[in-house]
């Protein structure tokens, strides 16, 4: 026993302030959350009713928070698949060595080295419709003039500002900002592979195609699902680019739970927002818990 | 988590030799520079108009030339976005850099612990401080409101430095075990044969060999924190907050000065692009590892 804790116990105590602080700013504040979730503290007054899960029932039945929740699956599925496209398009073509190639990765990764807020300010010019000019008129700005500019006029639209699809054009500068590291995830999954299982199947007579298509893409699925789970967490937390693109928070048509979470805080309605905090855990957890379950079990193999 | 998930930090694989070209390959290959040229050009126009902007004067304000360079170059909208974010940049370096440090500096003897001692339920422990860094921060927010006020903590930096060392331990964590694990056993266990015990081991031993380690948890604390809008949105404000805020009250509102903003964005944006420039295979190796923290 003495010896046990002997060779525990420095260790335990090396530990220890990480998960104590862990257990406090982690654990802890999840559990008073969800109480503070369940209580009717809606003002600034301070009032602790239990009132169960009324909340919860009172969002999933509010058109607003429906919206937000629609809202937010759009823009995870636009997010997911643009980052997806892109970041396997590229690392595909780079994974052979090629001239420049470190060139070609620098720069499509380099926007993952700025903060949302700052590529906000140049996305929110380029993602709007109208400005106006001098004398006071309308006129198209941003991406829809370079859209006409060069011929592509019909593409032009009113990005965020559409309640359906508004919340697809966020997705674009999300989809700029993080396909290079998709890209960066595929194209270490791609170095992974060894080069004997493609001499191998060249061997067997495979074309370079059928050499991809049957034997290195089924090989990339773990990095995949590494890129899903990330990108798509990443998404259910987006808030920072969203408040830069788009000024006024209570904008209807880019609402996702993120930005609610913030607007009924900033109205002093913290139990809504305590709940609305607790719905992203959950959605989040979805997604992230059976992927570390699934991680740790295969480490221990 | 596993190295098929997220591959060790720091390992860039090397290219393979290039295979002999047939008269088809080479036709592909101008196909592939096209494409990868196009896309460089897409990425890259954000970019461009951030800096053709950020020199623009009234005078260019026009949309018809929104996209063409500036008829002349002024650095009006520069000295303004200085002038605002500058107080707000030292308040964030002095804010990131501590926390960086010490935050690697826990993550670094966790790691170590985590990557040696099979204690009882230790892959358990690890997957809980591991779940520390996908919880949406919302989901806290409002006691952690609470709890700092409690602590007495002021808001502004001091309550950001705190949460940036405490959200930043399970990335730290991460990385660290990752790294230590590729250390070889039998360097522990002669340093355990000369009776030295855990924490001699640590310091004399596993710190002297931890510097890639530091280099990708340093640049990736540095780059999160310099970064972060979400918790400086609720424990800061203009006056005492760090740049992300600053740059979102100089650019927010609806009358906005462009040329203003984008200069402001590009100056808030350069420690990081800096970092990245310079140290970019530390800092690809930082995101393999750690970019599951939004």
């Amino acid at each position: 026993m003495f010896k046990k804790v002997k060779t525990w116990g420095p260790a335990l105590a090396l530990i220890s302030p990480t998960l104590i602080l862990l257990a406090v700013f982690v654990y802890a504040l999840i559990a008073e959350n969800v109480r503070i979730s369940m209580t009717n503290q809606h003002t600034a007054r301070p009032s602790s009713d239990f009132v169960g899960l009324e909340n919860y029932f009172r969002l999933f039945g509010d058109a607003d928070f429906q919206h937000a929740l629609r809202n937010l699956l759009l823009l995870t599925v636009v997010f997911l698949a643009g980052t997806l496209i892109f970041g396997f398009l590229w690392a595909w073509i780079l994974e052979r060595p090629a001239f420049g190639e470190g060139f070609f990765r620098s720069v499509y990764l380099f926007p993952m080295a700025v903060s949302f807020i700052a590529s906000g300010v140049v996305w929110r010019w380029l993602l709007s419709s109208l400005q106006t000019d001098q004398s006071g008129g309308e006129r198209t700005t941003g991406l829809n003039r370079l859209l006409d500019s060069v011929g592509l006029g019909f593409l032009q639209n009113s990005w965020w500002s559409d309640p359906n699809w508004g919340i697809a054009a966020i997705a674009v500068p999300a989809i700029w900002q993080l396909s290079g590291y998709v890209m960066a995830l595929f194209l270490a999954g791609f170095r992974g592979i060894p080069e004997e299982l493609r001499e191998a199947a060249r061997i067997d007579g495979c074309s370079e195609w059928k050499l991809y298509r049957h034997v290195i893409f089924p090989q990339l699925s773990p990095v995949m699902l590494s890129a899903v789970i990330i990108i798509g967490h990443m998404s259910l937390k987006l808030f920072d680019l969203i408040r830069a693109i788009v000024p006024d928070a209570n904008t209807y048509d880019i609402q996702v739970p993120a930005t609610m979470m913030w607007v009924k805080y900033i109205g002093s309605d913290y139990a809504d927002s305590a709940a609305i905090g607790t719905i992203m855990l959950v959605l989040v957890a979805l997604v992230v818990v059976p992927y570390l379950v699934y991680t740790s079990r295969q480490e221990k193999r | 988590m596993t190295t098929a998930t997220v591959p060790p930090p720091v390992e860039v694989a090397k290219p393979r030799p290039p295979a002999p070209r047939t008269g088809r390959q080479r036709m592909n290959r101008t196909l592939k520079y096209a494409i990868l040229l196009l896309f460089v050009f897409v990425v890259l126009i954000p970019a461009y108009v951030l800096f053709i902007t950020s020199f623009k004067g009234p005078s260019d304000a026009d949309p018809s030339t929104a996209w063409l360079l500036p008829t002349t170059w002024e650095t009006a909208g520069w000295e303004k976005a200085w002038d605002t974010l500058a107080p707000a940049l030292g308040r964030t370096f002095a804010m990131v850099i501590p926390a960086s440090i010490i935050s690697a500096f826990l993550g670094s003897m966790n790691g170590f612990v985590l990557s040696r001692w099979r204690f009882p339920y230790a892959n358990v422990v690890f997957t809980l401080i591991l779940f520390g860094m996908f919880i949406p921060y919302q989901a806290v927010m409002i006691p952690l409101t609470q709890l700092m006020q409690g602590l007495g903590v002021p808001n502004g930096i001091p309550s950001l430095l705190v949460l940036h060392i405490v959200y930043g331990l399970p990335i730290c964590t991460l990385i660290f075990r990752n790294y230590y694990e590729s250390v070889p056993n039998e360097l522990i266990e002669a340093a355990r044969m000369d009776g030295a015990g855990l924490l001699r081991t640590y310091a004399s031993v596993i710190l002297p060999i931890s510097t890639p380690g530091f280099v990708v948890v340093l640049i990736w604390q540095f780059t999160s924190a310099w970064n972060d809008y979400l918790f400086a949105a609720f424990f800061s404000s203009g006056s005492n907050g760090p740049v992300t805020i600053a740059l979102s009250f100089l650019a927010g509102g609806q009358l906005t000065d462009y040329a203003a903003s984008m200069a402001g964005a590009l100056i808030a944006s350069l420690p990081t692009l800096l970092v990245y420039i310079i140290l970019g295979k530390y800092f690809v190796g930082g995101l393999m590892s750690g970019s599951v923290k939004g």
